[in-house]
């Protein structure tokens, strides 16, 4: 099972990403944000970071970057993409997820290791999870304030569209306590935590993280 | 309309104006040093070769003051402490070996100046300068750590200071994506004014690809990469690092301080990296202070012969620069390499790939001069030695101050100490939430710990731990200490003081130190009592490595810390470097497991002159430091990573500054549950609690293992004595009391954020 990664100028999790793939048992794939080129993956990961320095606003350069045409391209036909930190900014930015992230309530980068309750286990890469399972996820990040008009957030509860929430008060200031949502077919899911940061007590807070990376190759070897 | 700029002052022209006044003074150079210049070249120098000079022969750059004092580091540097170093002092950083054909490089450096004047961007582009030293010995930096040191934490200008520091410190290096693994923050009265911003970075590498800063082979091209050069940080090393902040003149180079672009140097670093590994660089240097000045001169007296840069091919930002501006400017993420010429080319290719500028900007020559061109003109013909290395050296004078024998006389035993139950519960309470010892996840929270995924161990542990190869798990960890009120009381003993916690922390988390670095902060060089610190504080070092047998790889000095005439307190910061086999068989700090047994090594002595406790109850500094025995933290050291390293330790935790009463608090806090102990026998509880004794560490260990381990303690020659076991929700202290976890966490956590969590800073609902 191919999963790609992707890389832009100021990338910075896509080693996790690629450690994370490999530990659960895919074949991670480097892609480069300047091919049009997805190297017949089967499931996409836009990991964190700081792509192009977060300048102009988190996420919105790199929406337009080439291989973002095939991402979207790839998304609509129903392949599994999963936007972590700055690659949930970008799928915001991209419009493949509704909403936005906006500077940290209280103005500073928080670093911190968070409960999560998983909301949904009906996406791509929630199903190894039961609904209401609560997980322990490092979160960091100075632009992780998830926002969204009212009639959306509205949507996304009734359709169980968000994926992720925080189980103690948001440290950002996200509207409904709202740490990652999903496209209305599910396929796509962006979170501002770091699922790839907690695969192994070693170096992360759990190992709860790997539940979304052995989730889709699951998805995909069902579908 | 810009006026015309004046005409460009070159070689020709000085030669045939030696009359012609030149403002060597406002460069920061003495009358005899610009003599010396005209010696040298035996003419005048032009604007742009004073500029070099000047920058060049500036404290920062040319270590004048220090550098006599600095040698004693390679005099008592055995072969056998060599061993395993593969560069060492005069490098861009130290390398050391660490195995299975690893390297690794660390590096500590200060931005104490800029980060006064602009908090923010003198502390990012500290960060920024760190990691470019170690890219430029061919590592990949793995991690960075940043010891901070402010004035009151209660002075409004800490309220200015430290919050942008911190969130320069985090700007910078959470968007290079390196993980902040270490550090400190320590507060002080002599620190208000004078913030010491210092930048640790950590590389690896393979150790066959050691890259080292020097150009030879005539025809090799000179290539500069990264940013544009531009109008910013021209004059920062000389103005900014060399003069005394006084009233008046010290606001005038405002605009010198440098502005930094994370992205452009995260992208500089994989550019960096894929360069080496298509094996496409001789030499390389990163600029930082002195910008062009330092990288061409450096490379060039590095090589085998001379060097021709033609200025006009530097990509500039700014309009109307001249020679002399280009060559000094402090723009950052700029680095420079010696590459053949078959070879151009391809590193182009590899830069254009991660859209990184690059430019052929000269070439390695066959003479020995450093020639420097401008439209046309010859504005720079030195010998690049000159300029690099053979730079004044001052014998400044040393002399230890009266006042000293007064500070060592006044020792802390008439000090009301608290006695009843009630009170030391009190004094426990306090000391916990006092701004030197309280929670600093208020600051460590605004840093990426987990990024690249291979932080085994992060603050608030006793040592940041690093995994180098995923395969094998070998890994560093690197800790940096400096208690400057020991220092104070006795430089010499206070900096082996510091060398032993930082050693001892490295120990504690189960690692095997190896190498040291060093970032000496001080006073003005002028004062022959900071000069009598500061060779103190050398030689205390230099002896201590020597005899725990690990050698000093590389250093930084910080001089002209200091307000009018009242200089910080010596504040030499000491980084060890240890090695893990393994970084599974880490150490945890704090109490992680219930019912451990509780252990406590080494001696307690009635040690309080310096002590934390002193400084929080009664405001007060004088007497003798605690005594030092680094042949007891060798035995410590070794029993701990024998130990470590057979599996037995489930936790530990060094003590130090607060004591073992502020150790049990953070190993409760730290790990998550309480604990039931006892005090040391045959001491007053007070100083069992509150005393600074070097040498000592809290471990806990299965109550199946706990005589065992007392036995190997006991072999090693190390007290041991039990305290103790593990678990509940409260700190039950035999004879003290009972502190709960709640009230305990409450106070320590609280401290910092109430200081400067600003309101202002929430933004309200939309």
């Amino acid at each position: 099972m191919r999963v790609g990664v992707i890389t832009f100028p100021g990338t910075l999790d896509d080693v996790d990403a690629v450690r994370a793939v490999r530990i659960a048992g895919g074949e991670p794939v480097h892609l480069w944000h300047a091919d049009h080129d997805l190297r017949g993956v089967d499931a996409l990961v836009v990991p964190g970071g700081f792509s192009y320095g977060d300048y102009l606003r988190a996420g919105a350069i790199a929406a337009r970057a080439p291989i973002m045409d095939e991402v979207v391209a790839a998304a609509d036909r129903g392949m599994p993409v999963l936007g972590i930190c700055n690659g949930f900014q970008i799928l915001c930015e991209a419009g493949l997820l509704p909403g936005a992230l906006t500077r940290n309530a209280g103005l500073h980068f928080v670093c911190r290791d968070l409960r999560l309750r998983v909301e949904s286990a009906a996406t791509a890469w929630t199903g190894s999870f039961a609904a209401g399972q609560e997980i322990v996820v490092p979160l960091k990040s100075g632009e992780g304030r998830y926002v969204a008009d009212a009639a959306t957030l509205v949507q996304l509860e009734r359709e169980g569209r968000v994926v992720f929430r925080y189980v103690d008060a948001a440290p950002n200031g996200s509207m409904g306590d709202i740490a990652g949502v999903a496209s209305a077919n599910g396929r796509v899911v962006g979170l501002m935590p770091h699922p790839e940061h907690a695969i192994d007590p070693l170096t992360g807070p759990s190992a709860d993280g790997l539940g979304l990376f052995t989730a889709v190759l699951a998805a995909v070897a069902s579908a | 309309m810009t006026p015309a700029p004046p005409p460009t002052d070159t070689v020709d022209i000085a030669a045939a104006t030696p009359d012609h006044p030149q403002p060597f003074r406002e460069l920061g150079l003495k009358d005899d040093e610009y003599l010396r210049i005209r010696e040298i070249l035996d003419r005048r120098p032009t604007d742009a070769e004073l500029a070099m000079y000047s920058v060049m022969w500036s404290e920062h750059c040319s270590y004048k003051s220090s550098k006599v004092h600095l040698r004693y580091f390679g005099e008592t540097t055995t072969a056998a402490m060599k061993e395993r170093m593969l560069a060492g002092i005069g490098e861009n950083a130290g390398v050391v070996e660490i195995g299975d054909g690893w390297a690794v490089t660390f590096k500590v450096e200060s931005h104490n100046h800029p980060s006064y004047v602009e908090p923010y961007q003198g502390a990012a582009t500290g960060v920024g300068g760190i990691v470019r030293d170690i890219m430029a010995m061919g590592a990949r930096p793995i991690a960075v750590a940043d010891p901070l040191r402010f004035g009151p934490a209660d002075a409004p200008d800490t309220a200015r200071v430290l919050p942008g520091v911190v969130a320069g410190v985090g700007g910078y290096g959470n968007c290079l994506g390196l993980p902040n693994v270490g550090g400190e923050v320590v507060f002080d009265p002599t620190y208000a004014g004078n913030p010491l911003v210092n930048a640790l970075c950590v590389g690896s590498m393979r150790v066959t690809d050691l890259h080292l800063a020097f150009a030879s082979g005539a025809g090799n091209k000179i290539i500069l990469f990264g940013a544009r050069t531009g109008l910013d940080g021209i004059g920062g090393v000389s103005v900014l690092a060399s003069e005394t902040f006084s009233e008046g003149t010290g606001r005038k180079k405002l605009p010198a301080v440098q502005v930094g672009d994370p992205f452009t140097e995260k992208v500089l670093i994989e550019c960096c990296l894929e360069l080496f590994a298509a094996g496409l660089v001789v030499g390389i240097q990163d600029l930082g202070g002195a910008g062009l000045s330092c990288a061409t001169s450096e490379l060039a007296s590095a090589g085998d012969g001379g060097m021709r840069i033609d200025l006009d091919q530097v990509p500039l930002r700014a309009t109307g620069m001249t020679p002399a501006e280009v060559l000094s400017s402090e723009s950052q993420e700029r680095m420079c390499a010696v590459v053949t010429p078959e070879n151009v080319d391809a590193f182009l290719a590899v830069c254009a790939k991660w859209d990184t500028l690059a430019t052929v900007i000269g070439e390695v020559t066959d003479g020995d001069r450093l020639v420097i061109t401008w439209h046309g003109e010859t504005v720079v013909d030195v010998p690049p030695r000159t300029v690099a290395h053979d730079g004044p050296v001052y014998a400044r004078p040393v002399a230890r101050s009266e006042t000293q024998d007064a500070l060592v006389a006044d020792v802390p035993d008439r000090l009301p100490r608290p006695a009843a139950p009630s009170e030391l519960r009190a004094e426990i309470l306090r000391m916990a939430a006092s701004p030197n010892l309280c929670s600093r996840a208020w600051v460590t929270d605004q840093y990426d710990r987990y990024v690249r995924g291979n932080t085994a161990s992060a603050q608030p542990a006793d040592a940041g731990i690093v995994r180098v190869d995923e395969e094998t798990g070998r890994g560093i960890a690197v800790a940096t200490d400096c208690n400057a009120r020991f220092v104070a009381l006795d430089p010499y003993v206070g900096t082996q003081l510091a060398l032993a916690e930082a050693y001892r922390n490295v120990a504690t988390s189960g690692a095997v130190p190896q190498a040291v670095t060093n970032c000496l902060n001080f006073g003005s060089p002028e004062d022959p009592h900071v000069m009598w610190q500061f060779a103190e504080a050398v030689r205390g070092l230099a002896d201590g490595c020597a005899e725990l047998g690990i050698p000093v790889t590389g250093g930084n000095v910080s001089f002209y810390n200091q307000t009018g005439s009242t200089a910080i307190l010596p504040t030499p910061v000491v980084g060890v470097l240890g090695l893990l086999d393994d970084v599974a068989r880490r150490v945890r700090t704090g109490f992680v497991r219930d019912g451990d047994a509780v252990l406590l090594l080494g001696t307690t002595r009635d040690e309080l002159a310096g002590s934390e406790w002193a400084h929080v109850a009664h405001g007060h500094l004088g007497g003798r430091p605690p005594q030092v025995d680094l042949a007891a933290e060798q035995r410590l050291a070794a029993l701990l990573a024998a130990a470590a390293g057979d599996g037995l330790l489930t936790g530990s935790h060094d003590l130090s500054d607060g004591g073992l009463a502020q150790a049990l608090v953070e190993a409760c806090l730290v790990g998550g549950r309480g604990a039931t102990v006892v005090l040391p026998r045959l001491l007053d509880p007070f100083v069992a609690l509150f005393a600074e004794s070097a040498g000592r560490v809290l471990v806990t260990v299965d109550p199946a293992d706990a005589d065992a381990v007392g036995a190997r303690a006991k072999a090693a020659g190390v007290p041991v004595e039990r305290l103790g076991a593990t678990g509940g929700g409260t700190l039950e202290i035999a004879d003290v009391g009972t502190l709960d976890l709640t009230q305990l966490r409450a106070a320590w956590e609280s401290t910092l954020p109430a200081l400067f969590e600003s309101t202002s800073a929430v933004v309200e609902e939309p």
